[in-house]
């Protein structure tokens, strides 16, 4: 049986096919008509079921079809499957960041998100990234090599923007405004995952566990054995296409793909 | 109607323009929110008229009592003895606070970062977009958080406010300290009214209030039932409404309401399937139209059965004793009756950590929500033992921190989406 993973998220959507193992994965950017982009990737494809998350989960099944799972649960899933080890999952998206704890069985059982703002989430190192004149593919690489150090103190994207602007007007080195930028981001998350109350393994997901910088800096902050999954973008959209493989076909909608006409 | 309305709110100096965009505003959410639900008892037809003439038909019984030479007395909170008002013949109008229209009006005042509930308040009296305001004519506010007491001196230079100090711990000193807020309040309302509170009068009152306080608890033992006769929502609004509709009206409508459930209930008609999760609410107060969080919950598949909470059991819990019989006594038992309300603002308050693993018991709830606007310090921070408490008890929880926009609908939808996965695992 083939299942589609769509995960579609607030900068990108993630599309996994599976049988057995993954077969394919896509990644493209969310742009300002989510729906249509959905309907694109979805039309090339043939599978028997389909399970949407992410946060246009509902605006897709509802013109499409298909079933929706939390991007808590689809996380979870897809991090145990790529690490058996796994009990706490810590996801960095773009427009929200969330610490999942799971049973030694695999089940969630507490998890926290950030609240309603940018700060610890992707879009806060996209948009520092940017007044640093920085590509976000190379911030990480940038804040490691930063020989000294500063504070930043403010969380919200639109004050520590500020403070950023500040820092360069008095000189500071890029790498150590980057280094410190990494360093708030790092301290929000992990004090996130003190509150949950984190067990090893811990496995990063979404977008920013691309960032090695942020990745190494997790990792210390929680001095336990933490590391990115490979491919970490894709590991919602995984979990959801092997969630599709589980559910019993009678609660299963027609696939999205031959919805479209 | 409508012609006449409009004159009315004229009268009572309604900005007219302003007001017609909050109005029509509420049509739609209400349609999406109460209408579009199925099976809904035959009873809820007396709420759905009552909001959908949310400012006409009972401002105009406050405007006539008014002209009869009556007094209307506007409050905020459930620690106001509204026994003492009717007992002087006065009237006693919860006033809603629910609503982010009023908000960014408050906001050219007040700061930003104060709770939703105290923005909406000040705005609509700010704006002149509530005719309950406008026709009272004394607001009774109280000390149960620093940010409502500070903007009641702001209100104050806009229309005459008394307030309340509701003491901060539950000692002897303390209860002593209410004993006397109650006496004085006594004194405030036949100073307003020209009427003296006579025994009688007060024994009155007690048994017209605790007339709806008992309706309004049978009503909230019908939602123990499983399945359960009535959505949460439905049973939200009917505590809302009946903060400011009458005591004696409300009590027939609750009760009428009531034996609609009774029926449903002995023929097991439901308004969820028997596997949805039964969800306790906790927290901060949902003034009227604040229906966010219930519509997101049942629109998720779980059903709201308990509200601890001001809109909730803290509202209608306690009885005033009815067997007191000089005016001494009466408002002695009137001040202990109030000081039985677990609200936050107490240091310590683990009585309210009781209340919900018992409540959660009774009403065989699955999983709590906890809910908290934004900015509420006191729940905020007593989430932190609810947390532990619920912990101990091995009760699942779900913390949700809003206000009144409608922005974060997405977000909290994704936390309500994984705790209820959690919960029917």
């Amino acid at each position: 049986m083939r299942c589609c993973g769509l995960d579609v998220g607030s900068r990108t959507i993630k599309l996994v096919t599976s049988e057995g193992g993954v077969l394919d994965s896509t990644i493209v950017d969310t742009g300002a008509n989510p729906l249509e982009r959905c309907r694109d990737l979805l039309a090339s494809r043939t599978f028997d079921r389909i399970m949407v998350t992410g946060y246009g989960r509902y605006l897709v099944t509802s013109a499409l079809g298909g079933r929706t799972v939390s991007e808590i649960k689809a996380h979870a899933v897809g991090a145990r499957y790529l690490h058996p080890d796994c009990r706490t999952v810590i996801d960095i998206g773009g427009q929200d960041s969330k610490v999942v704890l799971l049973s030694d069985e695999g089940q969630v059982t507490r998890f926290e998100m950030n609240d309603r703002c940018a700060a610890g989430t992707g879009r806060f190192l996209e948009v520092m990234a940017n007044t640093l004149e920085v590509d976000i593919r190379d911030f990480g690489g940038l804040a490691l090599s930063a020989s000294s150090s500063v504070q930043i103190n403010s969380l919200c994207t639109v004050f520590a923007e500020s403070e950023v602007v500040s820092l360069i007007a008095q000189g500071a080195e890029r790498s150590t405004i980057a280094g410190a930028l990494h360093g708030a981001i790092a301290t929000r998350i992990s004090g996130m995952a003190n509150r949950v109350g984190h067990r090893p393994r811990v496995i990063l997901t979404g977008g920013c566990a691309l960032n090695g910088c942020l990745v190494k800096m997790i990792r210390e902050r929680l001095g336990t054995d933490t590391v990115a999954a490979p491919d970490p973008q894709i590991v919602g959209a995984l979990g959801a296409a092997l969630l599709a493989g589980k559910e019993s076909p009678a609660g299963i909608c027609k696939p999205p793909g031959n919805s479209v006409s | 109607m409508t012609a006449d309305n409009r004159q009315m709110w004229a009268e009572l100096g309604i900005d007219l323009e302003r007001h017609d965009v909050l109005l029509n505003a509420l049509g739609p959410i209400y349609q999406e929110i109460y209408l579009s639900q199925k099976d809904r008892p035959k009873g809820m037809g007396f709420f759905d008229f009552v909001v959908g003439d949310i400012h006409g038909i009972r401002v105009k019984e406050l405007r006539q009592h008014a002209v009869n030479g009556g007094k209307v007395v506007a409050t905020y909170c459930v620690f106001v003895p509204e026994e003492i008002v009717w007992a002087a013949g006065a009237i006693p109008v919860g006033l809603c606070a629910g609503a982010q229209f009023s908000v960014p009006i408050a906001e050219e005042v007040l700061p930003r970062n104060t709770c939703a509930l105290i923005k909406s308040s000040f705005g609509f009296k700010l704006g002149r977009i509530c005719p309950y305001v406008q026709t009272s004519h004394l607001i009774v506010g109280e000390t149960t958080c620093d940010g409502k007491k500070k903007m009641f001196e702001i209100l104050g230079k806009y229309q005459p406010v008394y307030v309340m100090e509701v003491p901060h711990k539950k000692t002897k000193l303390s209860r002593e300290l209410w004993h006397g807020e109650v006496l004085a309040f006594k004194e405030v309302i036949e100073k307003l009214t020209g009427n003296a509170i006579t025994a009688d009068k007060l024994a009155q009152a007690i048994k017209l209030v605790n007339g709806r306080r008992q309706a309004l608890q049978r009503l909230s033992n019908l939602r123990k039932n499983s399945p359960v006769p009535m959505s949460g929502r439905d049973a939200l609004l009917v505590t809302q409404v009946s903060f400011y509709d009458d005591a004696a009206r409300c009590t027939q409508t609750v009760n009428a309401l009531c034996d609609e459930l009774d029926a449903r209930v002995s023929a097991g008609q439901d308004v969820a399937p028997l596997d949805a999760p039964r969800i306790l609410v906790s927290g901060s107060p949902m003034a009227i139209p604040n229906w966010k969080l219930h519509h997101l919950l049942e629109t998720a598949g779980a059903v709201v059965v308990c509200e601890e909470s001001c809109i909730g059991t803290r509202f209608f819990s306690d009885l005033v004793p009815e067997n007191e019989s000089g005016v001494e006594d009466q408002l002695q038992a009137i001040a202990e009756r109030y000081m039985q309300i677990h609200c936050a603002c107490f240091t310590p308050n683990d009585e309210r950590l009781d209340d919900i693993v018992r409540l959660v018991r009774e009403y065989q709830v699955d999983g709590v929500v906890h809910y908290n606007l934004q900015f509420c310090h006191t729940y905020a921070n007593e989430a932190v033992k609810v947390k532990r408490a619920l912990a101990e008890a091995n009760i699942p929880l779900l913390r949700i921190e809003s206000d009144y926009s409608e922005e974060d609908a997405g977000q909290l939808r994704s936390r309500i989406d994984a705790f209820l996965e959690i919960i029917r695992k």
